[in-house]
C-alpha cells in the first residue's frame, strides 16, 4: 500500500490514517469473528441458493442484524443530540402486542388489509411512545435518560395491558412472513432494515437534518441562537427512534407470532446503544455515523452467532459482548493513539508539509 | 526585607510579581496584591483582566510561574488548594460552592466536627455551629437544609464556614451578584463586622457602588497586568473606570478618520427599522426605549453587566421581554425566538463565543451555513454550489485563516473563529445585525479588519449595534451611543466632535455619584 501514498509522506502516515478512521477496529473485529468461525465450523461462510432462496450461516447473520440495526438506527439520531432512548425495547413489545392482539381479533387474520392495519397500528403505538419522550425531553426538559427510562419500565406493563397479561398467539402467513419470508431470495428483514437505512440516510444527509442533530449536540443553545429550532428537532428524532423500534419489535416478532411483553425486546436498548457506540458514534453528541451502524450491528449478531458455535453457554454472550465492546473501545480511544504516537513525534510533522502543498 | 519590614509585617497577604503562563498566553505578568488585616480590598479590573486567575494563584489551584506569595510574613509556595485553606485563605465563590442537600450545621462544620471517640456528636457540633451563625446574627436552624435558604443565606452560611476553619482572609469573588438590597445590605454588615474583628477580605464585584461602599483599598488590572494599587478614597470613579479600561494603541488611531467619514447622519423624519418601547426583563434589564435607523452604527456603552448584553438579547429574540413591545418597519412585531428574528433579518452576534457561539466539532463551512440553513429549514437544503459560493465569498472578504472551510472550527484562533461567526451572520444578509463584543480576545489586526467591514456594511444600509467594553471603539465607530449603568439605559448621546471618551465616563460615573 505505501507505494500508493503521497510522495514525501512517510509509509507509516497511511496507515496511521486508517488506523484512526473510527470503523477499522470494529470491521477488523468482525472479519476476524466471522473467519474464527469458518474455521471452527467449516461451511459456516457458504452461501447457498435453495427455492430461489438465500440460505446459510452468513445470510441467518445477516437477518439477525437487522432488528439491532434499526433500533440502532433510531438510537444514533438520538444520540446524535446529546440524548439517549432507554426504551426502545419496551416499546418494541408494546408495538407487537399492539399488532398481534388486532389481528387475534380481527375476522380474517391473514387478509392483506388486515395485515396492513396490525402494521399501521403497531407503528402508530412506536410514534405515540416517542411523541411521549420527545415531550418529556425538548418541551419538558427532562434529562434523556430518566425521562425515557418511563416508558421502559412502564412499556412493558402496557404491553401486558394490552394481551391482557396473556402470550397472544396469532396465525397469519403474510403477517409471519414480515420477520421470516423472502424477497427476492433476500430475507424480508434484511430489505426491510436496508430500506429503512438508506431511507434515513437520505432523510438525514440529502437535507440539512443531520447538520442540525450535529450542531443541537455539539452546542445546543449555539444552535438555538442560530435559528435552529433545536426543540421540535429533538422531539422529531425521538418520533423517529419510536417509530423504528415499532417496526424492530414487529421485525423481531413476527417469526414467532407470539407476543411474550415480558421478553420481547428485553435488554434490546442496551444493544442498540453497543452498535451505536461500536459504529463510531460517541455517546455525549454531535457528529454521527450512519455507515458505522452497519458494522456495529453484524458485529453484535456474529458474536451471538460464535457463542453457539464455538459451544459456549449462551448465558455467557454478555460477557463477549463486554469484551469486545472494551476492546474496540480501547482501540479508538484517542487519549490512547495519542500516547502511543508521542514517542515518535516527527512523523506527523512530516505529514503535514505534504498536506498543505496538496 | 530590608526598609520595607514594617510594612511586610503588616501585611497579611503579599503577592509579588506573580506570572502565570497558560500554553500560548500570559495570564498574569508581573502582578503585586498587598492584603493587611482590617481592611477590605477590592480587586478591579474588566473581564479577562486576571482577577480570577489572582485569585486561584491564592487559593493555591494554579501554580505561579514566578514571583512569590507571602502570608502572615512566611514565604509560601501552594501546591494544591489545602495548603493555602491550611494559611488561613478562605473563598466564597459567586456560585455557592456548599452541599446544597446537607444540613446548614453540617455544611458550616464540615471536617470540624465535634468528635467523640469514632463518632461525630451531632447535639454539640450543631452547638458549634449555632455559635459561629450567631456570631454572623444569622438566626437559622442549624438542622435545616442548606437549599431551603436564599442563595443570600447560603452565602452567609459560606462565610460562617470561613470562619469555623479560622480565616485570616476571606476572598469574596462577586458575593452579590444574585443578592437584592436587603441581602446586600446584611451581607456589608457582616463584612465590616469581619474587617473589625482583623480579617484581610478581599472584595470582588463589578457593581462600582458597592466597591467604593465597602473598600478601603483596590488593587486594578488589565489585562494581565499590574495598574496600580489605590486608596479608595483617593480615586474618583471616573479614573477608576479610565484605568480598567484603558487607553488603547495608536495602531487603532488611523481608522478612526477613515470609519468617521464613511459615517452619515440619518434624518429623524425616517421609520426606524426597529423600535423598542419600554423593552425590560425582570432581574435583567430595566425597561427602556430604543430605535434603530438603517445605515446607522449604535454603539451601547457601559461596563461589564451594565445590562447591554441582556437589552441585546431583548432585540433579538434571544430572550423573550417580560415588559415593552417591540415594532419592525413600523408595525408591531413579537420576536419569541431567535428564528422568528432571524427571518425578520434580525441577527445576534454573541458575547460569549464559546459558549453561544461556535459549534466547535462542525466545521468552518458548517458554521457559515449554519444560520442560513436554519432561515430556510431543514428540508430546503441549500445547494451545494450556492453554498461553496457563499462559503468561498466570505473566507476570502474577511480573510479566514486557514482558508480551509473543512477545518473544524475548534481549532482556528479566536478572531478567526469570530470572523466565521459574522460571516454566519453576514449569509444571512441581515437588515440588523447585532454584535456583542466581537473584537473580544482578538489581536488588533483583526480588531481593525472587523470595524472597517462593520462601517462598510452600515454605508450599504444595514443597522447595526455596536457593544464592546472598550470606549473608544464603540466611539470610533458609531453615530449614536447608548449608555447602560447597572442594568439601565442612563443615557443616549449624539456622537459627534465634542463626544470624547472622557464625556462618556463623566455620564457613566457621574449619574452612579448621585445615586450613591
Amino acid at each position: 500500500m505505501s507505494t500508493t501514498t503521497t510522495p514525501g509522506r512517510r509509509p507509516g502516515a497511511l496507515l496511521r490514517e486508517v488506523t484512526q478512521h473510527g470503523l477499522v477496529w470494529p470491521a477488523l473485529a468482525l472479519v476476524l469473528l466471522l473467519l474464527a468461525c469458518g474455521a471452527k465450523s467449516p461451511g459456516f461462510l457458504d452461501v447457498a441458493l435453495r427455492d430461489g432462496h438465500l440460505y446459510g450461516q452468513l445470510v441467518d447473520l445477516f437477518r439477525n442484524s437487522a432488528t439491532p440495526l434499526l433500533l440502532a438506527l433510531g438510537m444514533c439520531l438520538v444520540i446524535a443530540t446529546g440524548g439517549i432512548d432507554l426504551s426502545v425495547g419496551a416499546v418494541m413489545a408494546m408495538s407487537l402486542a399492539v399488532s398481534l392482539t388486532y389481528l387475534d381479533g380481527a375476522a380474517d387474520p391473514s387478509s392483506p388489509l388486515t395485515v396492513a392495519t396490525a402494521l399501521v397500528l403497531g407503528l402508530g403505538l412506536g410514534v405515540l411512545a416517542g411523541a411521549f419522550n420527545g415531550v418529556m425531553v425538548a418541551g419538558l426538559g427532562i434529562q434523556p435518560f430518566i425521562a425515557t427510562m418511563i416508558l421502559m419500565v412502564a412499556g412493558r406493563g402496557i404491553a401486558m395491558l394490552i394481551t391482557e397479561g396473556q402470550i397472544t398467539t396469532v396465525t397469519s402467513p403474510p403477517f409471519k412472513s414480515l420477520g421470516s419470508g423472502f424477497v427476492l431470495g433476500i430475507p424480508t428483514p434484511v430489505v426491510i432494515a436496508a430500506a429503512v437505512f438508506v431511507l434515513v440516510v437520505l432523510a438525514v444527509r440529502r437535507t440539512a437534518l443531520g447538520m442540525f442533530l450535529e450542531a443541537i449536540g455539539t452546542n445546543g443553545e449555539a444552535s438555538r441562537l442560530a435559528g435552529v429550532k433545536a426543540s421540535s428537532t429533538t422531539w422529531t428524532v425521538y418520533v423517529i427512534a419510536g417509530v423504528l423500534a415499532g417496526l424492530a419489535g414487529i421485525v423481531y416478532g413476527a417469526p414467532t407470532m407470539a407476543a411474550d411483553a415480558n421478553n420481547i425486546g428485553l435488554l434490546k436498548e442496551l444493544d442498540a446503544i453497543m452498535v451505536v457506540v461500536l459504529g463510531g458514534t460517541r455517546l455525549d453528541g454531535g457528529r454521527f455515523h450512519l455507515g458505522g451502524l452497519v458494522v456495529g450491528a453484524l458485529l453484535l449478531s456474529a458474536l451471538e452467532r460464535a457463542v453457539i458455535i464455538f459451544e459456549l453457554p449462551s448465558q455467557t454472550t454478555p460477557l463477549f459482548k463486554a469484551v469486545v465492546l472494551i476492546a474496540v473501545c480501547v482501540a479508538a480511544s484517542p487519549s490512547l493513539r495519542s500516547r502511543l504516537r508521542t514517542p515518535r513525534p516527527p512523523a506527523r510533522s512530516a505529514a503535514r508539509p505534504a498536506e498543505v502543498a496538496a | 526585607m530590608s526598609e520595607r519590614n514594617g510594612r511586610a509585617d503588616d501585611a497579611v497577604v503579599r503577592m509579588t510579581g506573580i506570572t502565570i503562563t497558560f500554553p500560548g498566553v500570559k495570564a498574569l505578568d508581573g502582578v503585586d496584591l498587598v492584603l493587611r488585616p482590617g481592611e477590605v480590598h477590592a480587586l478591579m479590573g474588566e473581564n479577562g483582566a486576571g482577577k480570577s486567575t489572582l485569585i486561584k494563584a491564592l487559593t493555591g489551584v494554579y501554580r505561579v510561574d514566578s514571583g512569590g506569595i507571602t502570608v502572615a510574613g512566611q514565604e509560601l509556595r501552594f501546591d494544591d488548594p489545602s495548603q493555602a485553606q491550611a494559611a488561613g485563605i478562605s473563598t466564597v465563590y459567586q456560585e455557592v460552592n456548599l452541599c446544597a442537600n446537607l444540613t446548614v450545621a453540617e455544611n458550616v462544620m464540615l471536617g470540624h466536627e465535634v468528635r467523640r471517640g469514632p463518632f461525630v456528636d451531632w447535639r454539640a457540633t450543631r452547638r458549634e455551629a449555632r455559635r459561629f451563625l450567631d456570631r454572623l446574627n444569622l438566626a437559622i436552624d442549624p438542622r435545616s437544609q442548606l437549599s431551603s435558604h436564599s442563595i443570600a443565606v447560603q452565602q452567609l452560611c459560606a462565610i460562617a464556614r470561613a470562619l469555623v476553619v479560622d480565616a485570616k482572609v476571606l476572598i469574596l469573588d462577586e458575593p452579590t451578584s444574585s443578592l437584592d438590597k436587603a441581602e446586600v445590605a446584611e451581607l456589608f454588615r457582616v463584612i465590616r463586622t469581619l474587617r473589625d474583628e482583623g480579617v484581610a477580605i478581599l472584595f470582588v464585584s463589578h457593581f462600582l457602588e458597592q466597591v467604593y461602599a465597602l473598600s478601603d483599598r483596590m488593587t486594578v488590572l488589565r489585562n494581565g497586568r499590574f495598574v496600580g494599587e489605590f486608596r479608595t478614597d483617593e480615586l474618583p470613579r471616573r479614573e477608576l473606570i479610565a484605568h480598567m479600561i484603558g487607553r488603547s494603541g495608536e495602531a487603532l488611531a488611523g481608522i478612526e478618520e477613515q470609519a468617521r467619514t464613511a459615517v452619515t447622519v440619518h434624518s429623524p423624519r425616517e421609520t426606524p427599522l426597529l423600535t423598542g418601547v419600554g423593552l425590560g426583563k425582570d432581574g435583567s434589564v430595566e425597561p427602556f426605549d430604543l430605535d434603530l435607523y438603517p445605515g446607522e452604527i449604535v454603539g451601547f456603552a457601559g461596563l461589564l453587566g451594565s445590562g447591554r448584553t441582556e437589552a441585546a438579547r431583548l432585540l433579538t429574540g434571544a430572550d423573550r421581554p417580560d415588559h415593552g413591545t417591540v415594532s419592525w418597519q413600523g408595525r408591531p412585531t413579537r420576536l419569541s425566538t431567535p428564528l422568528a428574528a432571524l427571518r425578520r433579518g434580525i441577527a445576534l452576534s454573541t458575547e460569549d463565543r464559546k459558549k453561544e457561539g461556535i459549534i466547535g466539532d462542525l466545521t468552518v463551512r458548517e458554521n457559515i451555513a449554519l444560520a442560513l440553513q436554519a432561515s430556510r429549514g431543514a428540508w430546503r437544503r441549500i445547494p451545494k454550489r450556492e453554498l461553496d459560493e457563499i462559503v468561498q465569498k466570505y473566507m476570502v472578504a474577511l480573510n479566514i485563516n486557514p482558508p480551509n472551510p473543512n477545518a473544524l472550527i475548534r481549532n482556528l484562533s479566536g478572531g478567526n473563529q469570530q470572523k466565521v461567526l459574522l460571516a454566519r451572520w453576514l449569509a444571512t444578509s441581515p437588515r440588523l445585525l447585532v454584535l456583542d463584543e466581537p473584537t473580544r480576545g482578538i489581536d488588533i489586526g483583526a480588531k481593525t479588519e472587523i470595524q472597517r467591514l462593520v462601517t462598510e456594511l452600515a454605508a450599504d444600509g444595514m443597522s447595526v449595534v455596536f457593544i464592546s467594553s472598550e470606549l473608544e471603539e464603540v466611539l470610533r465607530i458609531s453615530q449614536r451611543v447608548v449608555v447602560m449603568r447597572d442594568r439601565q439605559k442612563i443615557a443616549e448621546i449624539t456622537n459627534d466632535e465634542t463626544v470624547t471618551s472622557e464625556t462618556v465616563l463623566e455620564t457613566i460615573a457621574s449619574s452612579g455619584e448621585s445615586a450613591a
